[in-house]
């Protein structure tokens, strides 16, 4: 994979990750955090500190649910849910590095699943 | 009264209930719904990254077609309304985004954010008015206990979307009090259903439905109302520890006021 840099994360994402004060409500509200190999608070420190390595390799990245519980709740609105998408998008734009083929897509189908889950899983999966 | 007014794709395919109680509940309100004659999908999801431009063009499209036409946008489906809402936001406020997307659109003239979106829900609340609809309900869902699922999409980002309150929403309460039903409050009404995760991770789908379904029916729920079809779907689908139904909010609404088919 080729050098990802914060600075490119903090662009993408717009978010200012120095108003942080690591109380833990993002992660701590987050639904997916059972599932989460990193938790939103720490993708905001570990984008700080730069290291960005253990995040772009973690499947952490496609557990976010984009449900803006962890931008809401904030207290100092960092946003962290943009800080997970500005690492996913890094990696998805490489090349290769699609997470959901539109080939495996039929055998998911059933007869009630909605347009909208496919079209959200290609903008969310894949490039 | 006329908007204009985006059904999205789910609302032609999977999700025609939504849509045909919608129009047939407006109808009966005497509101005209003007179907934008060149909508486009809105995407699905709105992508949070700010130099992600071109996913958001199809949004921006179909808000400078509303724009034309000069009335306000009425939207149902709850990812539609978020994505076209927080579309229009960043037209609106974000002049490095709204200035990429204007020029690569190429409008006569630029689009900087001036469409009023607003969800059906707004419009009964804001435009028709809730004392009004229960004037005109005939057929009151009388002891029936509803809980409104809000999910995520219509109330988050709070400072964008507007809608109400984000954490102590009331408007699908009062709506449910407007058509003679009794709401239910209960505590993971504006909690993720798991939306398109059901593609990546069945399981985690699964868990979060469950725990929405789960929730409602404890507190004494007979019915769980949404405006959203990937949510229907996941407390249909996926939420498999209960059965609890779960209906379109405009199901309802054309129940009550008799032209429910």
């Amino acid at each position: 994979m080729s050098k990802v840099t914060k600075e490119q994360v903090l662009r993408s994402s717009g978010v200012n990750v120095l108003k942080c004060m690591r109380c833990g409500k993002c992660s701590a509200t987050c639904p997916s955090y059972d599932e989460m190999e990193y938790h939103p608070h720490q993708f905001v420190y570990m984008v700080e500190k730069g290291d960005l390595e253990p995040l772009l390799n973690s499947d952490s990245i496609y557990k976010c649910l984009s449900c803006y519980a962890c931008v809401e709740r904030c207290p100092r609105g960092v946003e962290p849910a943009k800080v997970v998408e500005g690492i996913r998008n890094a990696v998805l734009r490489q090349s290769g590095m699609n997470h959901i083929k539109a080939e495996n897509i039929p055998e998911m189908l059933d007869e009630d699943l909605p347009q909208q889950a496919i079209v959200s899983a290609f903008r969310k999966y894949k490039r | 009264m006329t908007f204009s007014y985006y059904p999205g794709c789910t609302l032609k395919t999977k999700a025609k209930d939504l849509d045909r109680y919608g129009r047939k509940a407006a109808e009966a309100l005497g509101v005209t719904l003007e179907e934008l004659p060149d909508w486009q999908c809105c995407g699905g999801t709105f992508s949070m990254s700010k130099d992600e431009i071109a996913s958001k063009l199809s949004a921006v499209r179909s808000l400078a077609s509303a724009k034309d036409k000069g009335n306000d946008l009425v939207t149902l489906c709850s990812a539609c309304h978020n994505v076209l809402k927080q579309t229009n936001d960043a037209m609106k406020n974000d002049p490095d985004f709204s200035a990429k997307a204007n020029n690569y659109m190429k409008l006569d003239v630029p689009y900087n954010g001036e469409t009023n979106v607003i969800h059906y829900l707004e419009m009964l609340r804001d435009k028709v008015g809730f004392d009004k609809i229960a004037e005109k309900v005939t057929n009151p869902l009388t002891g029936k206990k509803i809980a409104a699922y809000y999910g995520c999409l219509l109330l988050r980002p709070g400072k964008v979307m507007q809608m109400d309150n984000p954490e102590n929403p009331t408007i699908i309460e009062d709506f449910i009090k407007a058509i003679g039903a009794e709401p239910v409050v209960y505590p993971y009404r504006n909690e993720c259903c798991g939306g398109y995760v059901t593609m990546e991770d069945k399981a985690l789908a699964k868990k979060k439905s469950n725990k929405v379904a789960l929730s409602a029916a404890e507190n004494g729920a007979d019915m769980i109302i949404t405006a959203c079809p990937l949510c229907l779907y996941n407390l249909n689908k996926n939420a498999d520890e209960s059965d609890i139904p779960v209906y379109y909010f405009t199901e309802l609404l054309a129940e009550a006021l008799g032209v429910k088919d």
